[in-house]
């Protein structure tokens, strides 16, 4: 069957099994940074943003995102042109096998989307079920928090978040 | 070699080089690469226990449209070899067949499947058709000794390939004891005296991205092995041995690594190996979650005596550690990490009467393995209880016991001498200890005087409560381990780094890149570092045993070391300068300057090396073993809030200083213990792998095996106290491990000081605690059997 999506601000339709799972899907379409840490919805490894809101692809069929945005972390920046997200988390030293840092990243991202200035307290919140078991968790709240003053003074330098 | 102070490179945090490109999502690990024509496997896994394969038919299976092969014991070589990722030869007895036909655990293996599609694979699991003769099991550990107890491995030929105790008909997987001095005597006549049992449940190591391996057979049909693994240069032997192929025809990459904590110490490879073998095609094998838990490897259970004999001063005059492990269906690590329970706990309290006897026996139960803490997490937890106790019953302060007992810089320990790995230690002297200034900083961060025995007497409800306890662990396996290193020069002045040392997430790929670059005089974008793959990069033994920093580290300054004197070299002939000159010459920010102030930069110097004069390739390997392992040393600080109507217990704040001497790239450093801690701290009141009367796990899963998450975090507080190892890369030495040790006594200890009871049986879940308070005795079951609280 077909499933033809946004995905990271591109239209494309994407040939995919009839019950195929949407980490699937994409993975096989080449966004390899969906990763797969459990796939039973508990480890947020696979967390892409469905209209902006994340969701674990694991537990969702490909069939069910017809026609809808998809953001990936491909979709925010590229070694060459960060997201102030990604350059926050590597600054932090909060990536270290990084296995769980894309996810991390868009829910990080929903979250200063819908609350530019959020609290320790709110970053804990959009992190949680996001499993890392390499780093203390420390230092992505610490990378959110910095992305969150930098792309705020960005925002007030004009600049706009992406 | 002398102290090279300051430091340009070290010492700082420069950016993780693989960072940003993890961060975007770069496709890095071993699964983000599509090879055209590729199988995807599967494992069909034991449902018993324990149970004699008395027919296996996959003729229906291999009729499914789709599948490409399916591999029984029938079909495969019958070699025993020991899956755990060690030197040659292995400590680990050779007691594991790529299939065999008995089982020994529900989740061992049975058959393999390799198909067109995933779902075609599982599809065929279902038509291998096996009967079983059903064995009675080993379910408790302390009864797989027992005259008359069902013999797991009665396979004639299960053998230790080293001199040591291995009793296969009793479940004998690994025994080692030590003796120094009288013991009983002194206990006999010490005034006071300790005695403590603790025991530590199964635990999994969970690295976010489980096992995954895609194996393939390149145009000189030579076996190529992507996988996810600590130990490159171990796979690649062990596979060789056990699909019986030469060493040379494979060829091991480790990409990046979604974490491993010691899980992927253990060599899993062989079967997907044997698969792309058979069949000819790419194939590859991912454990789900509910495998990894169960099929891959888990931390052995324990139980563990401390007898402490101690003056009236506190001064130990007798110290006995009695160990029982549970190494599961399998010896994987069973005598080293049994080892490991007395050579990282017992030389922390330098003692005249040291007794150590360990037992590592097998159960049906899954495989124990290498796990962050490796034994130590086992015996610090007893001990640092009973060091608690100890000071109560002293009347002194805990962190003033400690200090006035630990070991100290320029003192020696009979354990070193007398316990290695398998066979005897190595004599070592302390060469850096700052465990007083941790103990010092660690609590004034807890702010231990003043909330010490705060609510223990108060009528609270829900009290706070203050523990610590002191730690060591080591640095390497001395005079067993080696790592090696090498660096070319390439045009414009950048060196490429091959190291066999392997980052698996723990930035060792930015630590040794910073140590060639310091030792160099080049900026830390001008180390190209690549780990690591058995074609390319030198020989290292891999990541365990806290040795990559300290070990492949010193490698690596050593072939940095021999590079620059080439570079200086040619840099003294472009200057016109005698070679008796070369001595004179600097290195700093990638130029060669000399006496005179006069510049020649690295690049020119390529260039000439290369393209101009005396054409050659500037080069080097180096290799190091270690004579020491010197331990890093620690002490933490716990402060938890008991609820004691539910039982509940919260730890508010952690406090972790660390002794690790230099810290190479400090962020990192802290990563590191930050991670350790957190883990810790979760096994202590959370994880544990529950099994039922027929040994089945009954939570193989994150919705029901509770790993820490944000909302559960306390405040943490890390601080890393630097000292000088003389022995290290610029005074390193280990930081990755020894942080998962302190949570449970620190934990166990603040919960005495906020109610006033003592738990050796963790996790302390809410049920123990409420068990403990009531005055009930703790569950006499062990855990395997116990039945669950969730
Ligand atoms: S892989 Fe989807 S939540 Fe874990
Ligand atoms: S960095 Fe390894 S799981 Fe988070």
């Amino acid at each position: 069957m077909k499933l033809t999506a946004t995905i990271n601000g591109v239209r494309r339709t994407l040939e995919v099994a009839p019950r195929a799972l949407l980490i699937d899907a994409l993975r096989d379409a080449g966004y390899t940074s969906v990763k797969r840490g459990c796939e039973t919805g508990d480890c947020g490894a696979c967390t892409v943003l469905v209209d902006g809101v994340p969701l674990a692809s694991c537990v969702v069929f490909a069939g069910q995102v017809e026609g809808r945005v998809l953001t990936t972390v491909e979709g925010l920046g590229t070694p060459d042109r960060p997201h102030p997200l990604m350059e926050a988390m590597v600054d932090a030293g909060a990536v270290q096998c990084g296995f769980c840092t894309p996810g991390m990243i868009l829910s990080a991202k929903a979250l200063l989307d819908e609350n530019p200035d959020p609290t320790a307290a709110d970053v804990k919140d959009a992190l949680d079920g996001h499993l890392c078991r390499c780093t203390g968790y420390v230092k992505q709240i610490e990378a959110v928090l910095d992305a969150a003053a930098r792309l705020r003074t960005r925002a007030a330098a004009g600049g706009g978040a992406r | 070699m002398s102290d090279p102070r300051p430091f340009r490179t070290v010492g700082t945090s420069p950016r993780k080089v693989d960072a940003l490109g993890m961060a975007a999502g770069a496709a890095a690990y071993v699964d983000d690469v599509a090879i055209s024509g590729m199988l995807h496997a599967k494992f069909l896994w034991s449902p018993h226990a324990h149970a004699r394969i008395t027919r296996i038919d996959a003729s229906r299976a291999r009729a499914l449209p789709g599948v490409v092969c399916v591999l029984t014991h029938h079909d495969v070589p019958r070699i025993l070899h020991t899956t755990a990722g060690q030197g040659y030869p292995e400590p680990s007895p050779y007691d594991t067949l790529m299939l065999d036909s008995k089982v020994r655990y529900v989740g061992d293996r049975v058959a393999a499947v390799a198909a067109e599609t995933r779902a075609i694979a599982e599809e065929a699991l279902g038509l291998i058709d096996v009967e079983y003769e059903v064995l009675p099991p080993v379910l408790d550990m302390e009864r797989a000794m027992d005259p008359g107890a069902p013999v797991i491995h009665d396979e004639p030929d299960a053998r230790a390939v080293i001199p040591v105790p291995y009793e296969p008909q009793r479940n004998l997987a690994g025994h080692v004891d030590m003796q120094i001095g009288d013991p009983e005597k002194a206990f006999a006549a010490a005034p006071v005296q300790v005695d403590v049992t603790c025991h530590t449940h199964y635990g999994q190591h969970t690295p976010i991205e489980p096992h995954v391996t895609i194996c393939w057979l390149d145009a000189d049909n030579r076996l190529i092995i992507r996988t996810s693994t600590q130990v490159p240069f171990h796979v690649r032997r062990i596979v060789a041995q056990s699909c019986d192929i030469p060493v040379r025809r494979i060829r091991v990459i480790k990409p990046r690594i979604g974490g491993g904590f010691g899980v992927k110490q253990e060599v899993l490879e062989d079967l997907v190996a044997m698969l792309a073998l058979k069949t000819g095609r790419p194939v590859k094998h991912e454990y789900t979650r509910a495998e990894e838990f169960v099929s891959s490897r888990t931390r052995h259970p324990s139980r563990v005596r401390v007898r402490l004999g101690l003056e009236a001063d506190g001064k130990p005059v007798a110290i006995d550690l009695d160990v029982l492990t549970n190494t599961g269906a399998y010896g994987s690590h069973a005598l080293t990490v049994a080892c490991n329970c007395g050579s990282k706990t017992l030389p922390l309290y330098p003692c005249p009467n040291v007794g150590f006897r360990a037992d590592s026996v097998y159960t049906n139960l899954p495989v124990g393995g290498a796990y962050r803490g490796y034994g130590a997490t086992q015996a610090a937890f007893p001990m640092e209880v009973a060091m608690d106790i100890a000071a109560e019953r002293l009347g002194v302060d805990p962190v003033e016991l400690r200090r006035k007992i630990h070991i100290r810089e320029g003192q020696g320990s009979d354990v070193f001498r007398a316990l290695g790995e398998g066979k005897a230690g190595v004599v070592q002297k302390i060469g850096s200890c700052k465990l007083d200034e941790c103990l010092d900083r660690g609590a004034v961060a807890i702010g231990w005087s003043e909330k010490r025995g705060r609510d223990r007497h108060s009528p609270k409800l829900v009290k706070l409560g203050v523990g610590m306890c002191a730690l060591m662990q080591g640095s390497s396996i001395p005079e067993i381990d080696m790592g090696a290193a090498s660096l070319k020069m390439n045009d414009d002045g950048s060196f490429n780094l091959l190291v066999g040392a392997t980052d698996l997430g723990t930035g060792s790929d930015t630590v040794l890149a910073q140590i060639a670059a310091e030792a160099l005089g080049v900026s830390l974008d001008h180390v190209i570092v690549y780990s690591s793959d058995t074609d390319l990069t030198p020989f290292d033994v891999g990541a365990y045993a806290s040795s990559t920093t300290y070990l492949s580290g010193e490698a690596v300054r050593k072939a940095a070391v021999i590079v620059r004197g080439q570079v200086l070299q040619v840099a003294a002939e472009i200057l016109g300068l005698p070679p008796g000159d070369v001595d004179q010459l600097r290195t700093e920010a990638g130029e060669v300057i000399a006496p005179d102030a006069r510049r020649v930069t690295f690049a020119q110097v390529a260039l000439r090396s290369l393209y101009d004069a005396d054409q050659h390739q500037i080069a080097s390997f180096a290799s190091h073993i270690s004579h020491a392992s010197p331990p890093p040393f620690a002490a933490h600080f716990a402060e938890v809030e008991v609820d004691t109507e539910t039982g509940f217990c919260r730890v508010v704040k952690y406090v972790a200083a660390v002794d690790c001497g230099t810290a190479i790239n400090p962020k990192l450093a802290e990563g590191q213990t930050e991670g350790a801690v957190l883990n810790g701290i979760s096994y202590a009141l959370t994880e544990e792998l529950l099994f039922d009367q027929a040994g089945r796990c009954r939570n193989p899963s994150f919705g029901h095996y509770k790993i820490f998450s944000t909302r559960d975090l306390p405040e943490m507080v890390t601080i890393h106290v630097p000292s000088y190892e003389p022995t290290g890369p610029y005074g390193a030495k280990s930081v990755s491990e020894i942080s998962i040790n302190g949570p449970l006594p620190a934990i166990a200890n603040a919960i005495y000081d906020a109610i006033g009871v003592r738990l050796f049986q963790p996790p302390f879940t809410p049920e123990r605690i409420l068990a403990a308070l009531k005055g009930v005795a703790p569950p006499s079951q062990p855990p395997s059997l116990k039945n669950g609280s969730r």
